[in-house]
């Protein structure tokens, strides 16, 4: 049998997802016929402007944030490093709050500023995988510049408590940023009733294009630009915008704002079926913080003894696309910090699986992989002696 | 299933590997391409080492042209343990080490294979420049078609099983109908050069060796003295001092620093003493050498051998005698006296095409 012969199904939404045929439909005309420099004052310009104007509308009604506040980027990344960079800037030193599970975005631009002076505190989760916000409080300090904490965890699904930190922190005037690229789209987001000051999602996490992304800025929050040499986005990033994916992120988020309510139902029907179905048919199986507050995509599960790369490799040969949890630049696996840090054991870590189903993935895709996951696990418990488990360094 | 026949191919993103991927892939065979993530070589971008970054690029496209899947494993733990370890530690007793068979014996084929069985794979295909012949005690190693090529003399220590899992379709090929191959195909690698001989080195090895030992001075056994090393003749007599000891080799001549009316090579080298041992030509010429870690592909043989025996891997060979002589341990005898006997380099014997075994040299008889 020819692996690559089989029409692949893909549970790996967290990592990206499929464009939504509205969404492509919204920018066809703006990687076709339609062209323009949102700063021309042309036609052509105005045209462009008035896209890239409908699409920031789109995307601050879906948040609950009016149009002003919404900044584009081209990245969550960007848009993350941009609030770190600014606060860097602006207070010269002192100290910052992160949680131990941020996206690498903030882990590492924090630990750029430790190495220029900052003080950092990490707070880690507890084994359920959300960060107490006691925890949060009890870090911050009378020099604390910024506290980051992400909405939504990109491996366990985990909603993290960012209401109640962000309250705690505009009682001390602590401004906050919380990273909601994985749960803008997924679930009702509101950011001004969160509390945070800057609030980063990014459009292909939601059925969106690559290459476009935002951070909504609370007004009366300040966001200086990560580089110069423009004055788009009301100074606030420079270079000239991406206007069909912008386009394409405002579409997103206006499918999303319609079909909230059922995207959520029928995302959390998929993942329940496949755990009740999963935990009956193979009984030793471990799902991470089951019972915690979490995305309704996404489930994590450990299979102990099993090498959750093997597995991974075995599934993609069979046709199933998952992963392991954070993939490195040059393709290859390692235990996840983000596990580490939930208390996760470097071998449990190590033989997990993140399942993250999407808008486009039917129950049927669940039967099938299901049975392509019962397959699988046994033919590599077959092959793999409890013994074979590959020893970690901590 | 997907367990039914299924081959990996280890991929370095080089020619040879992708055309033994892409003929495979051709003759439809089921095939699984894997790349072995084995040095970080965090900011060196070399096109041309075959655990670079680029490199894996470059596999990964292959696959694609071939319609493979492909997968990156990383692999660098143990990879610095059998390979680049052993390897620091050689230079460092006074040896001058052969990483690519170890990387080939315990990377390659021991350690990739354990992985891709995990998801089914039952063979390791690579493009080395070598056959595999069946024949009557079970599967043979013999040297490539192309002898220019051969590759033969870094894999005398696989097993007979660990043949039986293997595949190399390049044997019975020349370089240049593989690179024509690679250009009917359009590979995007059919343009590219030989890989370098020691992958995980960017610079000169001797300063790779004492970045190692400055960034871990407790991670080896043998004490390196980064003093100047004392010169001496045959007799011992002192007749200067150069540099630490680790920075020569057997059979060297240039870089000694020595004025001497006829040309003075490097005879051996004394790591406990800090002494090097410098000679003239017929002083490194030696009847036989001693060697250790014997070993056979096929079943032991009982006493002594006749075979061709090559002591390095660009060496003609020469007849010889081995006389193995118990716990690993070997002398051999040559038919006429051969210069610079290396600590550290592997002796590999040879009948005919075929490969025998071979051994690790520890010195001169």
């Amino acid at each position: 049998m020819d692996p690559i012969d089989l029409r692949p199904i893909y549970l790996d939404h967290n990592a990206t997802t499929p464009l939504h045929p509205r969404v492509r439909e919204a920018m066809l005309p703006w990687i076709g016929e339609l062209h323009g420099n949102p700063s021309s004052l042309h036609r052509f310009g105005q045209a462009a402007r008035n896209a890239v104007e409908e699409a920031r509308e789109k995307v601050a009604a879906l948040i609950g944030g009016r149009p002003p506040e919404v900044v584009f980027t081209a990245s969550g990344t960007e848009a993350n490093n941009a609030v770190l960079a600014h606060v860097a800037r602006q207070a010269g030193g002192g100290h910052l709050a992160i949680s131990a599970i941020e996206h690498p975005s903030i882990r590492e631009g924090a630990a750029r500023l430790e190495k220029e002076g900052w003080e950092v505190t990490r707070v880690s989760p507890g084994g359920d995988g959300v960060v107490p916000a006691a925890e949060v409080v009890r870090a911050l300090r009378p020099d604390t510049r910024l506290v980051c904490l992400m909405l939504a965890n990109n491996e366990l699904g985990t909603l993290q408590p960012v209401a109640e930190v962000a309250a705690a922190c505009r009682e001390r005037g602590i401004p906050t940023l919380c990273d909601a690229v994985q749960a803008v789209g997924k679930i009702p987001v509101d950011a001004p009733r969160l509390g945070v000051d800057y609030l980063v999602l990014g459009a292909h996490k939601f059925n969106g294009p690559l290459g476009a992304a935002a951070v909504w800025v609370r007004k009366g929050a300040e966001l200086s630009p990560l580089l110069v040499g423009g004055s788009q986005e009301r100074r606030r990033r420079a270079g000239t915008e991406n206007v069909p994916a912008i386009v394409g992120l405002g579409q997103a988020a206006a499918v999303a704002a319609e079909e909230m309510t059922e995207r959520v139902a029928a995302l959390a029907s998929l993942r329940d079926r496949f755990e009740a179905e999963l935990a009956r048919r193979m009984p030793d199986v471990l799902f991470h913080c089951q019972a915690s507050p979490r995305l309704p995509n996404t489930s994590h599960v450990a299979f102990p003894g099993l090498e959750g790369e093997a597995l991974l490799i075995r599934l993609d040969l069979a046709g199933f696309a998952v992963s392991t949890g954070s993939a490195c630049s040059s393709g290859a696996v390692e235990p996840s910090k983000t596990l580490l840090a939930a208390g996760i054991a470097p071998e449990e870590a190590l033989s997990s699986l993140r399942v993250s189903f999407g808008i486009t993935t039917g129950a049927q895709d669940v039967d099938a992989f299901l049975d392509a996951l019962e397959r699988e696990a046994e033919a590599l418990r077959r092959v793999s002696p409890g013994s074979a488990m590959r020893e970690v360094v901590a | 299933m997907t367990d039914s026949n299924l081959t990996a191919v280890a991929m370095s993103g080089g020619l040879d590997s992708s055309v033994t991927a892409w003929l495979l892939a051709r003759q439809g065979v089921p095939v699984v391409g894997l790349s072995m993530l084995l040095w970080d070589h965090s900011g060196v971008e070399s096109n041309g080492r075959c655990c670079g970054a680029l490199d894996l690029g470059d596999a990964r496209r292959v696959a694609q042209q071939a319609g493979i899947p492909h997968y990156t494993l990383r692999m660098d733990r143990e990879f610095r343990e059998k390979v680049v370890d052993p390897f620091v530690e050689d230079y460092l007793a006074g040896r001058t080490p052969s990483p690519c068979v170890r990387c080939n014996t315990w990377v390659k084929f021991d350690l990739l294979l354990e992985r891709a069985r995990r998801f089914g794979a039952e063979r390791v295909a690579t493009g080395h420049y070598a056959r595999i012949v069946e024949g009557p005690d079970g599967p043979e190693l013999h040297t490539a078609v192309d002898t220019d090529k051969d590759q033969s003399y870094y894999l005398f220590e696989l097993t007979a099983e660990q043949l039986a899992a293997s595949l190399f379709p390049l044997g019975e090929m020349t370089k240049p109908q593989v690179r024509e191959l690679a250009r009917e195909a359009g590979l995007v690698v059919a343009e590219k050069g030989e890989s370098m001989e020691v992958c995980f080195v960017a610079g000169g090895v001797r300063e790779f060796v004492e970045e190692q030992v400055a960034a871990d001075p407790g991670r080896y056994t043998a004490a390196a003295s980064a003093e100047p090393a004392v010169l001496v003749d045959t007799e011992g007599r002192e007749l200067g001092s150069g540099q630490p000891y680790y920075r020569y080799t057997v059979g060297q001549r240039r870089g000694l620093g020595l004025a001497a009316p006829s040309p003075l090579y490097v005879l051996a080298i004394e790591p406990r003493e800090n002494r090097v041992v410098v000679g003239g030509e017929n002083d490194l010429l030696a009847p036989g050498l001693r060697g250790e870690r014997l070993h056979w592909i096929g079943p032991d043989p009982e006493g002594e051998v006749e075979a061709t025996v090559k002591i390095r891997s660009r060496h003609p060979g020469v007849p010889s005698r081995i006389r193995p002589s118990g716990d690993g341990r070997v002398e051999i005898d040559f038919a006429t006296p051969q210069r610079g006997i290396t600590p550290g380099q592997a002796a590999v014997f040879y009948q005919g095409t075929r490969v025998l075994g071979g051994c690790w040299i520890e010195g001169r008889l």
